[in-house]
């Protein structure tokens, strides 16, 4: 399959950008290199190409019912302006994708919905959504706006600003909140959210103008190198890594994400979940940090003390901003308190670990 | 892109230098290996009084994006080893010929050095 390009590529390959595969897409893994654009995003802002992205719009009389249908939260719940962190769970409760859904302006007098999915995951969800409309008989377009859309991420402490500097502020917004707004120029969807545990904004335009507004924000260009340690240190989950509907089917309870669910309303893969509530889950995520010197991988085992193998690193990474190794990864529930001592085995070599609470750094927005 | 390729030393192919000082030769990898590798988090290395084998590996280097065994120039028994990049591995991209060093060893065999390439070779190699 021919690899996906971003509507920026051209500006990212002029700019020195190292690039990387990445759920169909190339897309730059850094530029100036992860620990300084990393650093970039703790202390002040970076601006990320996202576009590599889902995006999936939703809209019509039952857009609505659609959403709230296909996914765990109450999507039917969001106003105008409303954003969520929700999962898209078949009928065992499984995550498909985790995504964003952001209600847009009423179009034609109808509800709208923004369903952003990860890359590579746009055609089966948009497939999806379709599937289930004309199954369950609703009244909603469904559009796969990926490539024709493009999204930035500007994220960092001073991300606002940078915003504000070219554009409007839209520092009035809250987090999980969004509008229209003029950020260089350009009309775009702008939302104060993101996937690194800082302040800032995702801003959604037009693939054609998208390169007006990347140019024109004062901020160091971050990679997707950047964006994973970023999103690891803030306990952020990476879809197809973290989990996987074939690899590694997981559950949002077990994946620690309960947050996500919404019994208010029924939804595929309810009953599976709703019993998993009842009765817990056998196995969790939970964060682990090194107690020696080491980088945690995916896929390195997680034993006991005593030898005993009970998981596997889902995400790991030397954290760069507080220099330790980290992890994420499913563990039996017996292991899963804070405090309790596992090992990572690296090369052949079990290398002390503690369960930790996450975020492994705590959020500061 | 060019990279630095001191004249004064010799190269395996997989980015490893040699550098001939009286009795020891200095080990290292090359600026190119450094750059390719980005920030380097991480540095595994033998203890002093192991010995080390030409072609095998004798060490690793992690980044942040990937894990790379490190190949021996030559034969010898570790004289020394940089414990600064334990807690400085950050020291490999910034001096990767100098305090990014990481071994000196007693080489059993001095011809072993004559049978790496020297620094035209690499760097034609490199470029």
């Amino acid at each position: 399959m021919a690899e996906r390009t971003p509507p920026l590529h051209d500006e990212h390959r002029a700019a020195g950008a190292e690039f990387t595969e990445f759920g169909g897409w190339e897309m730059p893994v850094s530029f100036e290199g992860i620990t300084e654009e990393h650093a970039a995003v703790r202390e002040s802002v970076g601006r990320f190409d996202v576009s590599h992205m889902g995006q999936v719009v939703v809209a019509g009389p039952d857009a609505g019912e659609l959403m709230d249908r296909l996914t765990t939260n109450d999507a039917a719940a969001l106003e105008v302006g409303d954003a969520q962190y929700t999962a898209i769970p078949d009928e065992r409760g499984v995550m498909l994708d985790d995504a964003v859904v952001y209600r847009l302006p009423d179009r034609r007098g109808q509800p709208a919905y923004r369903l952003v999915v990860n890359a590579g995951n746009d055609e089966a969800m948009a497939e999806r959504w379709q599937s289930h409309r004309d199954t369950w008989g609703l009244a909603a377009e469904v559009d796969d706006r990926t490539g024709e859309d493009a999204m930035l991420a500007i994220q960092g402490p001073e991300a606002l600003d940078a915003v504000a500097e070219v554009g409007e502020d839209v520092s009035g917004l809250g987090r999980f909140e969004a509008r229209w707004a003029d950020v260089a120029g350009v009309e775009c969807w702008v939302a104060r959210t993101g996937y690194t545990g800082e302040d800032g904004v995702e801003v959604l335009c037009p693939a054609a103008t998208v390169s007006t507004v990347w140019e024109a924000v004062d901020a160091t260009r971050c990679g997707l190198g950047a964006r994973d340690t970023l999103r690891l240190e803030a306990g952020l989950l990476l879809s197809g890594q973290d989990f996987d509907p074939e690899e590694n089917p997981r559950t949002p309870y077990e994946a620690g994400i309960d947050f996500a669910v919404d019994f208010g309303s029924d939804f595929v893969g309810l009953d599976a979940l709703a019993e998993q509530a009842e009765e817990g889950v056998a196995e969790r995520l939970v964060g682990l940090r090194l107690t020696e010197r080491a980088v945690p991988r995916h896929g390195y085992a997680i034993e006991t003390p005593d030898g005993e193998a009970v998981g596997e690193v889902t995400s790991g990474t030397m954290s760069p901003t507080l220099e330790e190794p980290i992890a994420l990864g499913y563990v039996p529930i017996d292991y899963a308190d804070p405090g309790t001592d596992l090992s990572v085995v690296v090369r052949g070599d079990p290398k002390g670990a503690t369960v930790v609470e996450l975020p492994f750094l705590e959020e500061r927005r | 892109m060019s990279f630095e390729i001191p004249d004064d030393r010799r190269y395996r192919e997989s980015h490893e230098w040699a550098h001939a000082e009286d009795d020891v030769v200095r080990i290292g990898i090359s600026d190119f290996a450094q750059d390719e590798l980005g920030d380097v988090v991480f540095v595994e290395l033998p203890d002093v009084g192991e010995s080390i084998a030409a072609e095998e590996a004798f060490g690793v280097v992690e980044s942040i994006k990937a894990v790379s065994d490190v190949y021996a120039p030559v034969s010898g028994e570790v004289l020394e080893v940089n414990e600064t990049l334990f807690d400085r591995p950050e020291l490999v991209n910034e001096d990767p010929y100098g305090e990014g060093w990481m071994l000196a060893v007693e080489p059993d065999d001095e011809d072993e050095l004559d049978a790496l390439l020297d620094a035209d070779e690499y760097r034609e190699q490199v470029e």
